[in-house]
């Protein structure tokens, strides 16, 4: 029986990246929040009930320390909590235990899951855990998250949390500050947002203490650990072609050639072919339209709004379920195994040179990633990034170049009517734009990135069941955020046609399509459409005819026109509004710039006799892009002389 | 010499760091002044790989030009 009188236990859940925290916390809870193979994967504070107990799973740590945005938000959950559970690696153990022995030393009350288990086995690696535990004074439960194994035994164990062995030195130097243990250890370290909120000068006591910590460490674990030499395993050596600089960069081209055809071939034209055309072309809309016209009539109002150009349960259902959702959890599929699989820090680290160029790191390179996924989640995701500046470039980027699931949904499938050289003319001026965007951006503010400095976590089998969960649940939320807003946008256009109004934009914004890109002016509602969801727009777009110069224009022009209105919400809540409305309407201006750019372009190439316009297209676009980069290079060459 | 300059499959040991918050962070990961640690791989003008126990690491060449080392022989 639960005592609901009895007071609640906040038990947070710390440990460094990648080490089972999430998989633990959604044990604990029944719920499910992100489990991926790379550190930085939750990068907010997460919390769920579940009796007396409040978990919180945190972003990865390894220290109290708050080098990095993450680190701050984990470092104040566990000094606002009751008790922790770290969660620790058992085939890290000199690097993990770091933040076993910080948390020690600041006083909290704590149990240790001893997680991976199974890894350490198969590498060999032989843990006493009873000397463990009676080395660091606090109760160790061996586990294996993902499988269960100690889930309940650390569950039963929590309530026996204990304040562990202090490292020797440490605590004759904080008995100065008049603090409760852990704030006076972090403002003993120099913390500052721990010496300011306490009104207290930070200390200089880091490089001590840090080395202290490291060698009581260093001594436990020797004393530990056993550990025996075994055949390096075949996930280690993949591990190592993957970064080989003659073997990496084929694998990486081919990993992407793999997705395309995944996506660009099978989802994008059979699948979407099938779905699209039969099931909701062919069976679903006479269905409906039959039924609908049982009891309205199709000249009426009603019928225009409900199964017209716009219709909502015509174009709007069609579109989503047709033609969205296949695509949407195509692309979900791919990402979550690329996550699961431990490849994303090690393209970070083939793409840290490029990066560097574009004011960022190969860190950036996860963000960027995620962002063809949702870029909402990718804009949250630039925490893991080291500085500010590297996070406003990181969000200016993924906000203005990225195409999300959802968006290269459509466009997959309508490059797939255009043909190879438009598919390619498209790509190239995305990563052009891309490129571009932070080169220029990096110019401008001042500052240099920061170095990198990653882990790299083993290469992993893709675990079929968390792949399964996460592309289904990132589907139906998918189709939960969608579905309104899309609703929603169809029946505002169906009324402004109706009542004329959007012939009225229409006419007011020739200047902008008739005239700057070349297009019908009909595709305003489109653009309308636009600014609450950018697949939307690109659905609204192809509402109207139009040929494939036309098409390929309008595709250019949405692809960098605003986020969706989520990730607008998050840009301003992470950037303040004043940024956050710069970056908007910056983006929506520079898309209609781009496409007008592209249009006229091709107008001009179509002047001269006998050329085929995309291939040209595609040779100025590279040579542009070779341009900006050797402009660059040339920059920084005088920089650093 | 720095770990920028260092050849794959080296052991080295570590001998200064001069940048105070990579040293903070890098004792943390069990990287401190006298560890000895392998170079893993380096990509060529990109970042160093070393691996220190079972743990691989990746460091930017900016810092990595940043921490003095020795070889081991
Ligand atoms: N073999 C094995 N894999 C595990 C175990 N626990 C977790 N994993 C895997 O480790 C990876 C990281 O798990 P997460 O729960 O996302 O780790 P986290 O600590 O929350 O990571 P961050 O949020 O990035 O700090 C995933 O690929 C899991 O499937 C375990 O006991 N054994
Ligand atoms: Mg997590």
């Amino acid at each position: 029986m639960v005592d609901n009188k009895e007071k609640l236990i906040n038990a947070t859940i710390v440990g460094n990246p990648n080490v089972g925290k999430s998989v633990i916390f959604n044990n604990f809870t029944n719920t499910y929040t992100d489990v991926s193979n790379y550190p930085g994967t939750t990068v907010e504070a997460i919390c769920g009930r579940s009796g007396n107990f409040v978990f919180s799973d945190t972003p990865g740590t390894y220290g109290l320390s708050g080098f990095t945005e993450e680190e701050r938000l984990a470092r104040d959950i566990v000094l606002r909590s009751d008790m922790v559970i770290n969660v620790v690696d058992a085939t890290h153990l000199e690097r993990d235990l770091f933040l076993t022995q910080h948390l020690i030393d600041a006083g909290l009350q704590i149990v240790v899951a001893l997680n991976l288990m199974d890894e350490a086995e198969e590498q060999g690696i032989y843990i006493n855990v009873e000397k463990l535990e009676e080395e660091l004074g606090v109760p160790v439960i061996p586990t294996v998250a993902v499988n269960g194994d100690g889930m309940e035994k650390l569950l039963k164990l929590l309530c026996a949390a204990r304040v562990g062995n202090i490292t020797p030195g440490i605590m004759e130097n904080l008995s100065y500050y008049k603090l409760p243990q852990r704030e006076s250890l972090l403002v003993a370290e120099g913390d500052l947002d721990t010496a300011n909120r306490n009104n207290c000068k930070p200390g200089n006591r880091r490089d001590l203490f840090y080395r202290l910590r490291r060698d009581r460490v260093n001594g436990i674990v020797a004393s530990v650990v056993r550990e025996i030499t075994v055949e390096s395993s075949m996930a280690s050596r993949i591990g190592h072609i993957m970064l080989h600089p003659v073997t990496g960069i084929p694998m990486l081209l081919l990993t992407l050639f793999l997705i395309y055809q995944l996506i660009g071939v099978v989802v994008a034209q059979t699948l979407v072919g099938y779905t699209e055309e039969i099931v909701m072309g062919g069976m679903y809309q006479p269905f409906i339209r039959n039924l609908l016209s049982g009891f309205i009539s199709e000249q009426s109002t009603i019928w225009s709004i409900l199964a017209g150009k716009y219709g909502l349960f015509t174009m709007a259902v069609t579109y989503l379920f047709g033609l969205l959702l296949p695509l949407v959890m195509g692309f979900q599929l791919v990402l979550s195994i690329l996550e699961d699989s431990g490849y994303l820090p090690r393209i970070a680290v083939l793409m840290d040179r490029i990066l560097l160029g574009m004011g960022l790191n190969g860190q950036a390179v996860i963000p960027m990633i995620l962002g063809f996924g949702c870029v909402t989640m990718a804009t949250m995701s630039t925490r893991m990034l080291g500085s500010d500046r590297e996070k406003f470039i990181a969000i200016v980027i993924l906000a203005f170049t990225v195409p999300c699931s959802a968006q290269m949904a459509i466009i997959t499938s309508m490059m797939a009517g255009l043909g190879f050289y438009y598919a390619l003319a498209y790509g190239l001026i995305l990563f052009t734009i891309m490129v571009s965007t932070g080169i220029i951006l990096s110019r401008l503010l001042p500052g240099s990135p920061s170095g990198l400095w990653i882990d790299l976590p083993p290469v992993r089998l893709p675990r079929l069941s968390n792949v399964l969960k996460k592309t289904w649940i990132k589907s139906t939320d998918f189709v939960q955020e969608a579905v309104p807003l899309f609703a929603g946008g169809a029946l505002f256009l169906s009324v402004l046609e109706i009542t004329g109004g959007l012939e009225a934009i229409e006419n007011l914004l020739v200047p902008v399509t008739v005239n700057l890109l070349g297009l019908p002016k009909e595709v305003a509602g489109g653009f309308i459409m636009g600014f609450i969801r950018r697949e939307f727009g690109t659905a609204g777009l192809f509402t109207t005819p139009m040929n494939p110069v036309q098409q390929f224009v309008a595709l250019i022009t949405v692809t960098f026109f605003v986020p969706c209105i989520a990730t607008a919400m998050i840009i301003f809540k992470e950037r303040g509004w004043k940024q956050g409305a710069a970056i908007w309407l910056s983006i929506f201006v520079l898309a209609f710039v781009v496409g007008g750019i592209v249009s006229k372009l091709i107008s001009l190439i179509n002047i001269m006799p006998g050329v085929s316009v995309m291939p040209v297209l595609s040779g100025i676009t590279v040579l542009v892009l070779a341009l900006v980069l050797y402009i660059n290079w040339n920059g920084e060459e005088s920089l650093s002389r | 010499m720095t770990l920028d300059k260092v050849k794959k499959g080296q052991q080295i040991i570590i001998r200064k760091i001069l940048d105070e918050l990579v040293r903070a962070q890098a004792i943390r990961f069990g990287i401190a002044e006298g560890s000895v640690i392998t170079c893993q791989e380096i990509v060529p003008a990109g970042p160093v790989v070393v691996r220190r126990a079972k743990q691989e690491i990746a460091i930017g060449r900016n810092l990595a030009r940043n921490i003095d080392v020795e070889l081991v022989n």
